[in-house]
């Protein structure tokens, strides 16, 4: 038997004056690794009152991003083993407010990524009766991008984004507006630039690149708005 | 919301390549001046003032100056809005700075103007 010891952050606003951190053993077979998800469920069983959001439980639906340890991740596909130490630190995702527990209110990410439009914008007068069609390499271009399930891990570790959630999209924004501003089918280019060229939206981003380091889906948002900064600077100069 | 006030530029990418153009001319000043006192080994008053009294080099002290009141003003701005949260510090702060990086340009036409 392997002893692991969790300590997780709790905080029930109707009942806690302030946040704590609560400790938690769990026991697992030598042969056997659960995901971070698994154990909290286990804790869960022994304490119902920990609270954490999770649906999928498969690393699709971008429920349970969280800080792990210290790095934001998703704890479904998380394996206890992957952490190389027999304690673990569970915290909600930084940066946003929390509603309890794990659980935070991801308002402020989902009106960042509305700001950028999220679909497909083609004022062609007469579309094609069928579909619209894409040569492969056109299609090729939105590989890396549509792959984003929205879980927040990137922009939540994003200092920029801490400090003005209001203000800078983000990565998770930006990764998503570049996959628009490259969509051949994309009519509105021009439009999309005009509402990224503030001081704010895009370049608040210093390229400190934590959004890379944690993306559970190995997507590059900072390679995305290196590429919207080249977009908008060529507009400029 | 701060939006374009306080900025120097026009928009986000203006600021940028303000940004980098002043960069550019900061670090060609400096390498000159490493150059300089690398290949000068005694440094007097009439070797100095000879150096100021070129109007090249007036001009390319003056674009400097020019250089750091941009990337100065622009940069503290980016800071200050980072992390003051309250408009009227923010302000105030950004406001000191502003008028020492002028004080700093004005200081230096004079003193070029003089020799
Ligand atoms: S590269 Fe940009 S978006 Fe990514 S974490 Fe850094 S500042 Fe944020
Ligand atoms: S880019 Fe990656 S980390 Fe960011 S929201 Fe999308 S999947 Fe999550
Ligand atoms: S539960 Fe769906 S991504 Fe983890």
């Amino acid at each position: 038997m392997k002893k692991y010891t969790f300590s997780v952050y709790r905080y029930n606003p109707d009942v806690d004056n302030a946040p704590h951190m609560k400790e938690y053993t769990l026991e697992v077979e030598d042969n056997q690794d659960l995901m971070v998800l698994e154990a909290l469920i286990k804790l869960k069983e022994k304490d119902p009152t920990l609270s954490f959001r999770r649906s999928c439980r498969e690393g699709v639906c971008g429920s349970d991003g969280m800080s792990i340890n210290g790095k934001n991740g998703l704890a479904c596909i998380t394996h206890l083993s992957s952490l190389k130490s027999d304690k673990i630190v569970i915290r909600p995702l930084p940066g946003l407010p929390v509603i309890r527990d794990l659980i935070v209110d991801m308002s402020q990410f989902y009106q960042q990524y509305e700001k950028i439009k999220p679909y497909l914008i083609n004022d062609d007068k007469t579309p094609p009766a069928r579909e619209r069609l894409q040569s492969p390499e056109e299609r090729a271009k939105l590989d890396g991008l549509y792959e984003c399930i929205l879980c927040a891990c990137c922009s939540t570790s994003c200092p920029s984004f801490w400090w003005n959630p209001d203000k800078f999209v983000g990565p998770a924004g930006l990764l998503h507006a570049y996959r628009f501003l490259i969509d051949s089918r994309d009519t509105a280019t021009e439009e999309r630039l005009d509402e990224l060229d503030d001081a704010f939206s895009v370049f608040r981003c210093h390229g400190i690149m934590n959004c890379v380091n944690v993306c559970p889906k190995g997507l590059n948002p900072t390679k995305a708005i290196g590429h919207i900064k080249s977009m908008l600077l060529s507009r400029a100069v | 919301m701060v939006k374009a006030a306080g900025t120097f530029g026009r928009s986000g990418s203006h600021d940028y390549i303000l940004l980098r153009a002043s960069s550019v001319v900061i670090f060609l000043f400096t390498l000159f001046m490493i150059g300089f006192f690398a290949s000068t080994a005694n440094v007097t008053y009439e070797i100095w003032s000879g150096l100021f009294s070129n109007l090249w080099m007036k001009v390319f002290t003056l674009l400097t100056l020019t250089a750091v009141l941009i990337h100065g003003w622009i940069g503290i701005w980016q800071v200050l809005t980072d992390y003051v949260k309250a408009t009227g510090v923010r302000a105030f702060i950004q406001f000191l700075f502003s008028v020492g990086l002028i004080v700093v340009w004005l200081a230096g036409l004079f003193v070029l103007w003089g020799v």
